[in-house]
């Protein structure tokens, strides 16, 4: 009970100060958007090579992963900023838990990406997206799983390192393998098999693999079970080192 | 409320490949009792901001233990931080969220409810003169106002042992004078317990029931101002002779009262035990013997005269020799 009161304390300070500069909620609403209009258009041509039939129902999956994975990365810059104020250093002398200064911060992410993922699905449904209601629900939840898990590690990141120049260049590096291992844009099966059973160690690719599955409502095969293990293991990880990073002193 | 003993912490610090190691903290022994005020004394550097760190359960320290309100730091430090308010020397407002909404926030996560905070803040406010700052953001407040914002942080939630480190640091005189009144105010009328780190002298012997000295990271002094004081040997006499030619005659008048004396053109100084009894003869002998005086100064020792005799430095040289190192640190990093 207590926790949770401190972690709504804690998110509702962290979306004011989101709705205060609008400008990034809007950047964020648009970007699933253009994907969608400017690149699903390209994979109509090649969908039946991949073995699809509709390329939103392709497509619409990959993205939403994406969403959940790269816009939460670039969570734990704006922990930096706080931090160089002192106000991380004003919260830890509070008796707050720990790991609700980080949940509260998560839960505005995963407000903002759930925001961005119903966009995404409605206007995938609007241009021609064949997927059943129940796996589209499965989908966007383990989405939001990964994406809570993204934004806990950035933080972790961001307070670990307390520098954007230095944070900067490890997202990066981080980011190139995650977004050419996991089939996000075009899928691994297409590629050579080297190609394939690399990616086979990229749990992320488990997790595109999962919401693909699940929007073409097939929940029988191991996909999906693949996938949301990694997905809760993911989250735990980064839930665990971002909490020890609160609770650790910024020296 | 606060027994410390021996802490020790360690900065480890990398520029390039060189490693350094700051013992910012070397073996701190403090107790403060209950209702308590404490002044914590020392140049920059010193190890005063590492110290609360410490004790605020912010930083772990590498030796030593502390209770703080009756709680281990280390293994209850949630307690001690339910017990304890604390405003960091430089503050920890948000400069681009409205004032009121982070102190309510602030004051919720220590369990208050909303009406409870609401209404302490708007309480603080005014006791700190920033009425009509609630709902401005600090990035357009001015540095003092942004700094009576952090105190209210710190007190919003009406602590009974509260750390304060260099509160009145920006603040004009009007400002510093409302603070220190609302500082007696917390013991006289709370019976809290106040912890209060400071550079100037005239602060800690104003506010503080007790002064604590530190320099380079050990306690080199702990008493009352008062008996401090009286460490430093007797009260400093100046006289100003109005015949140059003379100064030799009277510099042998005061050195027989004050053993050793300064001589600078037409003037003569010297610590004189219990001035106030011994000027009035000093002046007959010198009226009688023909020396004529333009001026005569007694000026009773300054915590400054304290930390002098303690540390062979003044204050002031301390905190420029470290200034200097700074400067030279700086330079450094700009040559690589
Ligand atoms: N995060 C840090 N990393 C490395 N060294 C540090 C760090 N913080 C403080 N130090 C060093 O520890 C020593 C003590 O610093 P501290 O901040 O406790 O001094 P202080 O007495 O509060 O000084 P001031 O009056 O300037 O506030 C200094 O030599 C300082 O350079
Ligand atoms: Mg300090």
């Amino acid at each position: 009970m207590r926790f949770l009161r401190e972690s709504f304390i804690v998110f509702r300070r962290q979306l004011r100060m989101n709705l205060r500069n609008p400008a990034w909620v809007i950047i964020g609403m648009l970007q699933p958007v253009l994907y969608l209009v400017l690149f699903g258009p390209l994979l109509k041509g090649l969908v039946n090579e991949l073995g699809y039939v509709n390329a939103y129902t392709f497509f619409v999956p990959g993205l939403l992963v994406q969403l959940g994975i790269f816009g939460a990365f670039f969570a734990g810059f704006s922990l930096i900023g706080e931090w160089r104020e002192g106000v991380v250093e004003a919260e830890r002398v509070t008796p707050a838990s720990r790991t609700a200064l980080l949940v509260g911060r998560l839960a505005r992410d995963v407000l903002q990406l759930f925001v961005q993922a119903l966009i995404l699905v409605l206007l995938g449904w609007a241009m021609g997206m064949e997927a059943p209601l129940k796996g589209v629900v499965f989908g966007i939840a383990l989405t939001l799983v990964v994406g809570g898990a993204c934004a806990a590690a950035s933080n972790a990141l961001g307070l670990a390192t307390k520098s954007e120049d230095v944070m900067a260049p490890v997202i990066n590096m981080v980011m190139m393998p995650v977004l050419l291992l996991s089939g996000i844009l075009l899928p691994m099966t297409v590629g050579p098999k080297w190609l394939l059973n690399t990616s086979d160690f990229m749990p992320f690719r488990h997790i595109v693999d999962a919401v693909r599955t699940s929007f073409l409502g097939d929940f029988d095969g191991s996909a999906i079970v693949w996938g949301s293990g990694w997905a809760v293991l993911l989250c735990a990880l980064a839930v665990w080192w971002g909490t020890s990073t609160f609770r650790k002193e910024s020296a | 409320m606060i027994e410390a003993r021996g802490l020790v912490h360690v900065f480890h610090t990398k520029q390039g490949k060189e490693k350094t190691e700051v013992r910012a903290v070397d073996g701190v022994d403090l107790d403060v009792a209950e209702g308590e005020v404490v002044g914590f004394l020392g140049p920059n550097g010193a190890g005063k901001t590492t110290t609360l760190r410490m004790l605020t359960t912010l930083l772990t320290p590498n030796e030593g233990t502390a209770k703080v309100a009756g709680y281990d730091v280390v293994t209850q430090s949630e307690d001690v931080r339910r017990s304890i308010g604390y405003v960091s020397q430089t503050g920890g407002v948000f400069s681009g969220a409205r004032a009121g909404d982070e102190v309510m926030d602030h004051g919720m996560l220590y369990g208050r409810t909303k009406a409870e905070v609401e209404k302490r803040g708007k309480e603080l406010f005014e006791q700190l003169q920033l009425d009509g700052l609630w709902t401005r953001m600090p990035r357009n407040m001015s540095g003092g106002q942004k700094r009576r914002l952090d105190i209210v942080m710190g007190l919003i939630h009406e602590p009974t042992l509260v750390f304060l480190d260099e509160p009145t640091t920006g603040l004009d005189p009007q400002a510093r004078a409302n603070l220190w009144e609302h500082i007696s105010d917390l013991r006289s009328k709370r019976g809290a317990t106040v912890l209060l780190t400071t550079h100037y002298l005239d602060e800690a012997d104003a506010l503080a029931d007790r002064i604590v000295v530190i320099d380079q990271g050990r306690i080199v002094a702990n008493d009352t101002s008062a008996n401090l004081k009286a460490q430093v040997s007797g009260d400093l006499v100046t006289l100003e002779v109005a015949d140059a030619t003379r100064i030799g005659a009277a510099a042998d008048q005061l050195k027989s009262l004050a053993g050793e004396v300064e001589i600078a053109a037409n003037t003569v100084s010297g610590r004189v035990a219990r001035a106030g009894r011994a000027v009035p003869g000093l002046l007959r002998e010198l009226d009688r013997t023909g020396i004529e005086l333009e001026s005569i100064e007694v000026v009773r020792p300054t915590l400054d005269d304290v930390f002098l005799t303690l540390t062979g430095r003044s204050l002031r040289d301390a905190e420029a020799a470290s200034d200097a190192v700074d400067a030279a640190a700086v330079e450094e990093g700009a040559a690589r």
